[in-house]
């Protein structure tokens, strides 16, 4: 009898599940809307002409190799990166009191803080410690809490799916009824999957409560730069919390606004009070690193490093961010301007309203599954589009697509295999983990499903 | 400025001690004898010291950047070409697991990775048992990936110190005694700390024992090719036991054999029952492995791939490696002789019998510290030193070292 005679089948993760049925949709107009990386309007993939040219530096120096990094990673990156997000002149880099881990990307970034906070925060080893992130979230943060040790994980309000903006009430509510010493994700900006970003106003009064409440603040950096075009703009959170005096860990993803995706470069800051705690932290890091990856990869690293840390090369680098984020933009407003053009019922107002790579597109599972099946655009079943996907080639498909799906009465029942049936969470923990960042995604958006009846998500 | 709270959240954050492997390097990095010398880090170096980039890794790098490929993610498990040719690199070409396709591989960073993606595998699903039981000694990493996984560490006899040999009939008795369907970790050639192996025919034995207590094997393979400088020979175990019928798990680790230490390529492998486990192993190790890092990086992998799947490429590095295990078997033979030379009296027929990178000298630790403090020698506690780091440059003081700790 085998030993893993009972290990069940899992699900696929949603996304990369839907860019591997869109690579086998034979159909002609075929459009990916649904993996968060950045395409030209060519639709393909673009390597930035600086990482380019960083590249080609690092295979001409012979005095280079391939030996093992630190535990904590490149010092030069960790120290630019951080940099990077909260300012040249940042008075806590000043202040000796900010320190950073390399890890693999922003996931891993947010796997060594989440598994820090569970082993040091709020007591030790306190696991029962409220671990909120956004309704919807990135599908994942759940899954790397949830797997580092917390048992309790919550939503905080955050997509009125009714004005298709930010429930500010929700959100100002759930922050003053969570525990004190509650763990809350921030998104910096870009918010995944609705691209919808607090108000500098409103990011002050959030942290006027969070200050009070003693809420720690944990950031997911994934777009700075490529939601605005501006660095500096795209950091405003992150900075306004420091500055406000909070201790804070912000997870930075370089996949994006680098087009580093497989090489997995991403840095974890720390901001503590002083020199001394922030030194305990990071050793305790180092351990928590070392029994994860060991160090971590240097490639990537190198590329990042190099670039951040030579004047020209970065001018460069934020000029090829913005040309991603400017395609982004002209893509926003050209869809919205189509879609009104067509008459199609409702508002698109939210479209150029989000920012970043994501929208949140007010499509309901039901046209979901009828843009997948009859138009074959692929989407996420939250209604999230990679605004990335379009180009000027299939911008009036996906336009018309969107027309003819929210113009008919889309009523198509699936069956079978195209609905797993979502199960509440306790249940079976493989399934119930990956099920939970749907189900948020489908209980903030769509008030007509509830838990009692078969809680549909799609599995496709 | 008003820094919210006047305690810090950390304020009750102990100080972690520094790493006692990768502690040792940084100590060296700070003296400033010049005679001094790293033993510490298993990191091959030249008959100069120096890092050493093979040269198949770098043709093989010249290769892809030209063609210019993307940056897209990889899949969760990694990259195709290379998950297909680490099991084929261990299990060898022909092996009827990869022919059936009752083997999932993926790809994960380095052998830190692969064993703790492994941990983390055993300890959600082979619920019969939390032991998992470690040779003593083992690496010392091992111990906290599979606690931070949430299994617990036991341990069976394995070196003798009296002899600085493999405790056979010690490592059998203890085996005996194991608990059914716990799990057993053995290290696949070059026993790390000790570069204790056993014979084959004591691997046939091992084998046989381990089936009759039902133990789950999780294999550790970090130095193929770099124990006898052959990749078959050093997989000899790990294929004899599936052979057997043992449904192991594997790591592998490329950081040594392909010297690319810092771009992180590894491989972790379960052997199934048949292809329809292996594809529900495989989801679940996905399931694992996104809330870490969700995919593994490109740059080592496709460099490895290419090595392994290109014919010259692959011949090159067969090539370099015997090199650089021949390297190391030359380092043995000149350390005792330099030991025999300064007129040291003790045995040192074992630095000869170890193989791969590691020696375990004999030495106390007051010995060690000795060593460190008066001659610049840096090595761990336990009296391990890296082969790789000696010398015909520096094979003379450091007899000099050992002779003067020792006699």
């Amino acid at each position: 009898m085998s030993i893993f005679a009972e290990v069940p089948q899992a699900p696929p993760v949603a996304v990369f599940k839907l860019t591997a049925d869109f690579r086998e949709d034979t159909h002609a107009q075929k459009v990916n809307l649904g993996v968060g990386a950045y395409r030209t309007d060519d639709c393909l993939p673009w390597v930035l002409p600086v990482v380019k040219k960083v590249e080609q530096m690092i295979v001409e120096d012979n005095s280079l190799n391939h030996e093992y990094l630190p535990i904590l990673g490149l010092p030069e990156l960790r120290s630019a990166a951080s940099k990077v997000a909260l300012g040249d002149d940042s008075p806590a880099i000043k202040d000796g009191r900010v320190g950073a881990v390399q890890a693999l990307g922003g996931t891993g970034a947010l796997r060594i803080g989440a598994e820090f906070l569970r082993r040091w925060y709020n007591g030790t080893n306190n696991t029962a410690t409220p671990v909120y992130v956004s309704a919807p979230t990135w599908e994942n943060h759940n899954a790397v809490f949830s797997d580092a040790g917390f048992k309790d994980i919550r939503p905080y309000h955050y997509w009125d799916g009714e004005k298709k903006g930010l429930d500010v009430t929700g959100i100002m509510d759930d922050l003053e009824n969570a525990p004190e010493h509650s763990i809350f994700v921030l998104h910096a900006c870009a918010h995944n999957p609705t691209g919808t970003d607090p108000t500098p106003d409103e990011w002050k009064t959030i942290s006027e409560v969070m200050k009070r409440r003693k809420l720690f603040v944990f950031f997911d950096s994934a777009y700075q730069g490529f939601a605005s075009g501006s660095l500096d703009k795209d950091a405003w959170a992150i900075r306004y919390f420091v500055s406000e005096g909070f201790e804070l860990l912000c997870a930075q993803s370089f996949s994006k606004n680098f087009g580093l995706y497989n090489e997995r470069v991403g840095n974890l800051t720390v901001v503590a009070q002083d020199k001394d705690n922030l030194a305990r932290v990071l050793s305790q890091m180092e351990k928590i690193v070392r029994t994860t990856w060991s160090n971590p990869p240097s490639q990537g690293a190198r590329i990042v490093a190099i670039t951040l840390n030579n004047p020209d090369l970065f001018i460069e680098w934020k000029g090829n961010v913005k040309t991603m984020a400017d395609r982004v933009l002209l893509m926003r407003d050209q869809l919205k301007a189509k879609l009104i053009a067509l008459g199609t019922p409702g508002t698109w107002d939210h479209i150029t309203q989000q920012i970043g790579m994501f929208s949140f597109t007010g499509l309901n599972p039901k046209q979901v599954q009828y843009m997948i099946k009859e138009k074959h655009v692929y989407l996420m079943a939250s209604g999230r589009i990679n605004m990335c996907g379009l180009t000027s080639k299939n911008i009036d498909y996906v336009a018309e697509s969107i027309h003819e799906t929210v113009s008919k009465e889309v009523t198509s029942h699936w069956t079978g295999s195209d609905i797993t049936v979502g199960l509440p969470v306790e249940r079976k923990r493989c399934v119930a983990r990956r099920s939970w960042g749907e189900i948020f995604t489908f209980i903030s958006f769509s008030d007509s499903l509830k838990m009692e009846k078969s809680c549909c998500f799609l599995s496709w | 400025m008003q820094v919210c709270d006047l305690l810090s959240w950390w304020s009750e954050v102990q100080m972690g001690p520094p790493d006692p492997i990768l502690g040792v390097s940084e100590a060296y990095k700070r003296d400033t004898n010049p005679k001094k010398i790293n033993l510490g880090v298993g990191a091959y170096r030249d008959d100069q010291g120096k890092p050493y980039v093979l040269s198949c890794v770098r043709k093989a790098e010249a290769q892809i950047a030209a063609k210019k490929l993307d940056k897209e993610y990889l899949a969760i498990g990694g990259l195709g070409d290379f998950t297909k040719a680490c099991a084929k690199l261990a299990l060898g070409d022909d092996n009827e697991v990869i022919k059936s396709g009752r083997n999932i591989t993926v790809q994960t960073i380095s052998g830190t990775g692969s064993l703790r993606i492994g941990a983390n595998f055993l300890s959600r699903f082979h619920t019969e048992a939390r032991d998992v039981y470690l040779p003593k000694p083992s690496w010392g990493n091992h111990t906290p990936i599979f606690r931070d996984a949430g299994m617990q560490l036991k341990a069976y006899t394995y070196y003798d110190p009296k002899t600085c040999g493999f405790d056979f009939q010690g490592a059998l008795n203890d085996i005996s005694k194991i608990p059914e369907k716990s799990v057993i970790m053995l290290h696949a050639c070059a026993h790390n700390p000790t570069g204790v192996d056993p014979r084959p025919e004591q691997w046939k034995e091992i084998a046989d024992l381990v089936k009759k207590r039902n133990l789950l094997v999780f294999f550790d393979m970090a130095y193929q090719g770099f124990a006898s400088g052959d990749i078959d020979r050093d997989a000899w175990a790990v294929r004899y036991f599936i052979e057997q019928g043992h449904n192991i798990v594997l790591s592998q680790s490329f950081a040594k054999n392909m010297g690319l230490y810092g771009e992180r390529v590894g491989g972790f492998t379960v052997v199934c029952k048949d292809a329809e486990e292996a594809k529900r192993v495989e989801s679940q190790l996905k399931i694992l492995i996104r809330p870490i890092y969700s995919n593994p990086p490109m740059n080592g992998a496709r460099i490895a791939a290419t090595i392994l799947n290109t014919p010259d490429l692959y011949k090159e590095w067969l090539g370099e490696v015997h090199g650089m295990a021949n390297r190391i078997i030359t380092m043995r033979e000149l350390l005792v002789a330099n030991l025999k030379k300064e007129g040291s009296t003790r045995n040192w027929k074992h630095v000869i019998d170890q193989i791969g990178m590691f020696c375990f000298t004999g030495l106390k630790p007051e010995q060690v510290e000795r060593l460190t403090k008066e001659f610049s020698v840096y090595m761990t506690k336990d009296g391990r030193i890296s082969m790789a780091g000696v010398t015909s440059g520096n094979v003379g003081y450091l007899a000099q070292g050992i002779h003067a700790v020792t006699k």
